[in-house]
């Protein structure tokens, strides 16, 4: 089965029914199908910060959110991760594509890359690394990981993961 | 009249409502003048009192009010699109246009000159948008109530501050709180 559909099957098997994108290259396959999936209620966000809110207000409306994002956006969104999502503790998937590393024909992004996995650490946000294709396997078990303990999760998904792009 | 005073105006519309309100002096003075456990305080996160709301409202059934001002939808001005291309029937956003960042010493904003939020609301493809004086505030948000269909309203009102003390409820408290009453309210 491809990533792809793995990934949406977590999300509905996890009772994920509010998704918020803001789109990268490596991730249109997965909004795709996030769009098309009527059990899950799609919100494009302009701005990933606004996409958190957006999630904020889902969870406390008795659904369970996540985000779709680019991890150029770990720099624009760390007032709200800290002051809403922390602060509130409040839980929320964050699927993102690990822009930057290897296989990454932009030089642009691999400085955001070698930024991504210490900001998340300073956050001490849970983060999870998928490189190859079977580490979608932990997909449930890292959802189910964070609604359990109410925290913001990363799930970075790089180049070799999405098999290029 | 400022914004203090339009909050004690609407205060007897919006106290059985689910309310997401801005962060600083709106949710402190909220919190002073009718604190409700339907009440959302934000205690940060400058910007992202509509896109709660708008996200409550898409969640659940129950009508939801987001208390926002001009500085704050000036720093997330991304929100009107998402609002307006997701119209939600049971929103209202309410924004209290006192020309100025009240919370931090009202230096002003560019909706209090060149910049019409009301215009830029319209222009972004909200359907209902209601400009209207401080003193009408509370008729228009009744109004807006009663028409089951999502609102933004830019009320013009002066600005100032009163002093007020800040909210010292622990943010789960509020948070879990607020959820006990949506949660009971969707129930019944």
């Amino acid at each position: 089965m491809a990533v792809e559909d793995q990934i949406l099957d977590g999300l509905l098997a996890n009772n994920i029914e509010f998704v918020t994108t803001v789109p990268c290259k490596q991730l249109a396959g997965v909004i795709d199908k996030v769009e098309n999936c009527p059990d899950i209620h799609h919100v494009p966000a302009n701005k990933e910060d606004e996409g958190m809110g957006l999630c904020a207000g889902a969870f406390m409306g008795g659904k369970r959110p996540a985000i779709i994002m680019q991890n150029t956006a770990i720099g624009v969104t760390i007032n709200t991760l800290v002051t809403l999502t922390q602060f509130y503790r409040m839980p929320l998937p964050m699927l993102i594509s690990y822009r930057g590393e290897l296989g990454e024909p932009v030089a642009c992004q691999v400085e955001m890359a070698v930024h991504t996995k210490a900001l998340l650490a300073q956050l001490h946000i849970p983060t999870y690394h998928f490189h190859h294709e079977d580490d979608v396997r932990e997909f449930d078990a890292i959802l189910k990981h964070t609604f359990m303990c109410n925290k913001p999760v990363a799930i970075l998904t790089d180049a070799a993961f999405w098999k290029g792009y | 009249m400022i914004r203090s005073e339009v909050l004690r105006d609407i205060a007897p519309v919006i106290s059985d409502q689910l309310v997401v309100c801005n962060i600083g002096l709106p949710s402190q003075e909220l919190h002073m003048i009718d604190d409700q456990p339907s009440n959302f305080y934000m205690l940060g996160t400058m910007g992202l009192s509509s896109s709660i709301g708008l996200g409550l409202a898409m969640a659940q059934g129950q009508k939801v009010i987001s208390i926002d001002g001009d500085g704050s939808v000036l720093t997330n001005f991304g929100t009107l699109p998402t609002i307006a291309n997701n119209a939600a029937d049971n929103f209202i956003l309410l924004i209290i246009d006192n020309g100025s960042y009240g919370s931090t010493g009202d230096q002003p904003t560019y909706a209090g000159k060149k910049t019409s939020l009301t215009e830029v609301a319209k222009a972004c493809g909200c359907e209902t948008v209601i400009e209207c004086a401080a003193e009408d505030t509370a008729e228009t948000l009744r109004a807006a109530l009663a028409s089951d269909k999502m609102t933004i309203i830019v009320s013009k009102c002066e600005s100032g501050n009163i002093k007020v003390p800040v909210i010292q409820m622990d943010p789960v408290v509020i948070r879990d709180r607020f959820m006990k009453e949506v949660e009971r309210r969707n129930a019944s």
